[in-house]
């Protein structure tokens, strides 16, 4: 399996041709030719592994060259951060990837011993990661080209820098891919910095004040979880003589008393990975990025991390208090962050915190370790990724088009610009309408939730689900209404590589939508039956039929009514303004009698739920809920 | 085949139902106000003379969204009557809901817009009630299923008091009575400019009527199914509960303000809260210790 390896070095290999070609032109090429290679090679990955039987495989047990190696790149990671923190005096942060980065070195040399194991390791879940990174990863960059050409030619004030952008994009990649086909603890830890330090670097692209302030803000928020990672690792390489991720699993779930501690550090690290309160402001922040590197870090990568680590630990979470710490604190995450969602109207933040909203459903799933909520999990990740994807590249175009991204400028884009409206359409519907993502993995995880008895998840569960179909649906409403708009026509400069990348994406999205049975089938059951040894149906098949059959008549009755309605004659009126219309629909006659532009605008209750009322105090109750628990559990175990 | 029956009786008497329980209800308002009010058959004449009139619209993508809209909501019932899961009910209904708020809203009209944002805020009040009720029957009866469910020992409302009163009190906002009807008034002239319908005409709103009357009978269905068990008595009970419950909706609507919507969101959270919420952690708590 030589594709292993290539997949993780191609994209390094890739990040310093990047680097180093200036033309413009010839660089873009070499990106086009490497993304699809990208792609090329998890396609292959994916099919000759289930080809040869989708059996669990594990590889490179003797990789003393490759040890030295990455413990070299940590080295050199920890250096470029210390140096990067002293210039911009944020001293006291250049300590956490110093003191994790040194356990690391001294784990390498001085570590305990132990008998040698694979350090690659595949199965369903890591090639499904694969997939996703792979993709979503190599569409993005396509899109990228296009995008940060327009980018600089908009913001002239901005050194062009897409050589390092590019760079780092790659960079990122192949972290994670090295990230989830990893077995080895100390192998994960390097590419998990990788990701922490790719992410922050991207976030000070534009090297602007506040992008600045925003990228330590995740820089020391992602290593605190590093050190968390580190710490765990290193207590568990002493007492549990071992490095393997999947050792640590079965010491979990065999409920051996030294596996509790590490599991709920790793899974703590998670937490700050996927963006959770009280961590979630770095992604929040993230946004002040050029568009294509925040649709890199909330759909494919970065986010997904933290939750591909969950996925990883649940089986050892499952019932006992770390795993209902997880849950809680995704619950709580999920139903608060949807509720500040619904004071956005700048479109990139609605996305950034219904992404953190559906990644605490996500968290919540994994915490509560059964597998109707790891499959629920699992379709939530993957409808997630696709459709945030697609959304966020779409803001962005939609921006370059509309010059604004606030949801209440973008009334009746349906009738400004079609085609990106109808691609945000697809994205939105398919993240929370019946029968989508959302559904499949709100019924299996409020069965999930009742059946494990935790009562504050149920209720967070049906309280966050109104929260987000309020925030999506107001913005649907704004997409199709009538335009309200005078004077010029916009015009839709979307170009056409992000126009391939746009509709690659919802292509994927419907076909996803379409055959999520088949799917469950053939892959996530198996998947399911990996993690826990036994074969659950998940989905009864009177609730699966009932999904497909909703599924086609939500396909089918708009499609039939409008066959059905649209020969129907129709006396097309103005709107009832009270009899003070001027004779459009445009306009109204004010109290001195003249034509007044008539403005409509959604609701947001910033005074009631904005972010700066809301934020701070649900921080301080995650971080105490977070400090008791912790606290709890390692009390518990030592 | 006796689930087909009871399909094709939904579909076929669902509307006549609906219409008949709204006659009935604007006569019993009538009569509280002291007037004589319409005959009872009077919606059923309303609607066919709405199907007689011209179609006038602001829109002409209005009309199909409201056939999604019916049709989605008849789907809702059968599924319902059927017997399939009754979360799955509500999910679609939540759909059907949201093509509602799409028909008003594509309009771009300034009534029908706000209408039809009270419309959202009143569907964000009522849903964590709606789920929780689901939720309620899972863990009275180990399923979501509703014949199962249909089919227990005891009524359901044994268990489920507190979850029957969150779900009768957010049935007010899902019924836009009074004092929850937001989305249906904020003019003067109520009967000329009703929110959500303001721009709705002829054809359209004879379909949002017949609608409103499968998505009553459904409504009433699952307020039925707290009280039904595998005694076939109980179907009557049933029957004369869900008549008194439409009875207090009357009286509701009759002897109450209309509320802000800030002040309906509250209420309707609170009740669902401590009614539904107490009584799911009472039930859990019981049943772990009877586990």
């Amino acid at each position: 399996m030589m594709i292993i390896p290539f997949l993780i070095l191609f994209p390094f290999v890739v990040a310093a041709l990047m680097f180093a070609i200036r033309p413009n032109k010839i660089r873009n090429g070499v990106a086009y030719v490497s993304a699809a290679v990208i792609i090329g090679a998890v396609i292959y990955l994916a099919v000759s592994w289930l080809l040869a039987g989708a059996q669990v495989q594990t590889y490179f047990v003797d990789t003393h060259i490759a040890d030295k190696v990455i413990l070299a790149a940590e080295v050199i990671l920890m250096l470029v951060v210390t140096f990067l923190c002293f210039k911009h005096r944020k001293y006291w942060i250049s300590l956490l990837t110093i003191i994790p980065t040194c356990m690391m070195v001294y784990l390498e040399l001085y570590g305990p011993k132990t008998e040698s194991f694979s350090h690659i390791y595949i199965d369903h879940l890591s090639i499904l990661m694969c997939l996703i990174v792979g993709i979503i990863g190599g569409l993005i960059i396509v899109y990228a080209v296009g995008y940060m050409h327009g980018y600089h030619h908009h913001h002239t004030d901005i050194p062009d820098r897409r050589y390092y952008f590019f760079m780092l994009l790659f960079l990122f990649l192949g972290a994670m891919f090295g990230f989830v086909l990893s077995e080895n603890l100390l192998w994960i830890d390097f590419f998990w910095e990788l990701t922490s330090i790719c992410s922050f670097l991207l976030i000070g692209y534009t090297k602007e004040q506040v992008a600045v302030t925003n990228s330590f803000r995740a820089l020391w928020m992602n290593l605190l979880g590093g050190t968390a990672l580190a710490v765990g690792i290193m207590y568990f390489a002493y007492t549990g003589q071992n490095y393997s991720l999947h050792e640590l699993v079965r010491a979990g779930v065999e409920g051996n008393v030294f596996a509790v501690i590490p599991v709920a550090l790793i899974a703590f690290a998670a937490l700050t990975k996927a963006a959770q309160l009280p961590f979630s402001t770095w992604l929040i922040g993230a946004m002040v990025a050029p568009t294509p590197s925040s649709a890199l870090l909330h759909s494919a990568t970065m986010v997904k991390a933290g939750i591909y680590v969950l996925f990883r630990l649940a089986p050892a979470m499952q019932g006992n208090l770390t795993g209902y710490m997880i849950a809680l604190i995704g619950g709580f995450t999920f139903f608060v962050t949807s509720v500040i969602a619904i004071a956005q109207s700048d479109g990139k933040k609605v996305l950034a915190f219904s992404t953190i909203s559906n990644l605490g459903l996500m968290v919540a799933c994994a915490g509560v370790g059964r597998p109707e909520t790891i499959w629920a999990g699992v379709f939530l990740m993957i409808f997630h990724a696709i459709s945030k994807s697609l959304l966020f590249q779409d803001v962005g175009a939609t921006e370059n088009s509309l010059h604004s991204r606030d949801v209440e400028d973008m009334h009746g884009l349906l009738y400004l610009l079609p085609k990106l409206a109808i691609f945000m359409f697809i994205g939105i519907v398919g993240m929370f309408l019946a029968p989508f993502g959302m559904l499949i993995a709100k019924w299996s995880a409020l069965k999930a939730a009742v059946d494990s008895s935790n009562i504050i998840l149920v209720i967070f569960i049906c309280f966050g689900s109104a929260t987000t179909s309020f925030y999506w649906s107001k913005w649907l409403g704004k997409i199709i209404s009538h335009s309200h708009m005078t004077g010029e026509p916009f015009k839709d400069i979307t170009k056409k590589n992000e126009m391939i990348s746009l509709s690659i994406h919802a292509a994927l999205m419907i076909l996803l939508c379409v055959l999520f049975p088949l799917l469950s089938k053939v892959y996530v059951s198996p998947l399911l039956m990996e993690m826990f040894g036994t074969a659950t149906d998940v989905l009864p098949a009177g609730v699966l039929y009932t999904l497909v059959a909703v599924i086609v008549l939500v396909f089918a009755v708009p499609v039939f009514s409008y066959l059905f309605s649209r020969n129907v004659k129709t006396n097309v009126k103005l709107s009832y303004m009270n009899g003070i219309n001027v004779g459009d629909n445009k306009s109204f006659t004010d109290s001195f009698g003249d034509p007044k532009r008539l403005w409509l605008s959604n609701y947001y209750f910033h005074k009631m739920i904005g972010q700066r009322k809301l934020m701070v105090p649900v921080q301080l109750i995650a971080t105490a809920t977070l400090l008791v628990m912790m606290i709890m559990i390692i009390g518990g175990a030592i | 085949m006796n689930m087909f029956i009871r399909i094709i009786a939904y579909i076929l008497l669902a509307p006549i139902v609906g219409g008949l329980l709204e006659g009935i209800d604007r006569k019993i308002s009538a009569r509280m106000q002291r007037r004589v009010g319409p005959p009872i058959l009077q919606p059923f004449y309303d609607v066919i003379k709405l199907f007689k009139k011209q179609v006038i619209s602001v829109t002409t993508g209005q009309s199909f969204l409201l056939i999604t809209y019916l049709i989605l909501m008849i789907v809702t019932g059968i599924m319902f009557y059927g017997g399939t899961d009754i979360l799955m009910c509500f999910f679609v209904m939540s759909t059907a809901a949201t093509f509602l708020y799409f028909a008003s809203v594509v309009s771009s009209s300034p009534y029908a817009t706000i209408g039809s944002h009270r419309e959202l805020i009143q569907m964000m009040s009522y849903e964590p009630a709606v789920l929780l009720a689901c939720v309620g029957f899972y863990l009275a009866t180990g399923t979501f299923n509703v014949s199962e469910i249909a089919q227990s020992q005891i009524s359901n409302i044994a268990y489920l008091p507190g979850f029957f009163v969150a779900f009768v009190f957010i049935l007010t906002i899902k019924m836009r009575k009074s004092p929850f009807d937001t989305s249906t008034s904020h003019h003067m002239h109520q009967e000329l400019v009703k929110g959500i319908t303001t721009e709705m005409g002829a054809q359209n709103l004879a379909i949002f009527q017949i609608t409103e009357w499968y998505e009553n009978v459904f409504l009433m269905g699952v307020i039925g199914l707290f009280i039904v068990n595998s005694n076939p008595i109980s179907i009557a009970v049933a029957v004369a509960v869900v008549l008194v419950t439409y009875f207090l909706e009357i009286l509701i609507d009759n002897t109450s303000a209309r509320v802000k919507y800030e002040l309906m969101l509250k209420m309707s959270w609170m009740v669902t809260l401590f009614s539904a919420g107490v009584n799911l952690l009472v039930l859990m708590l019981v049943q772990r210790g009877g586990a």
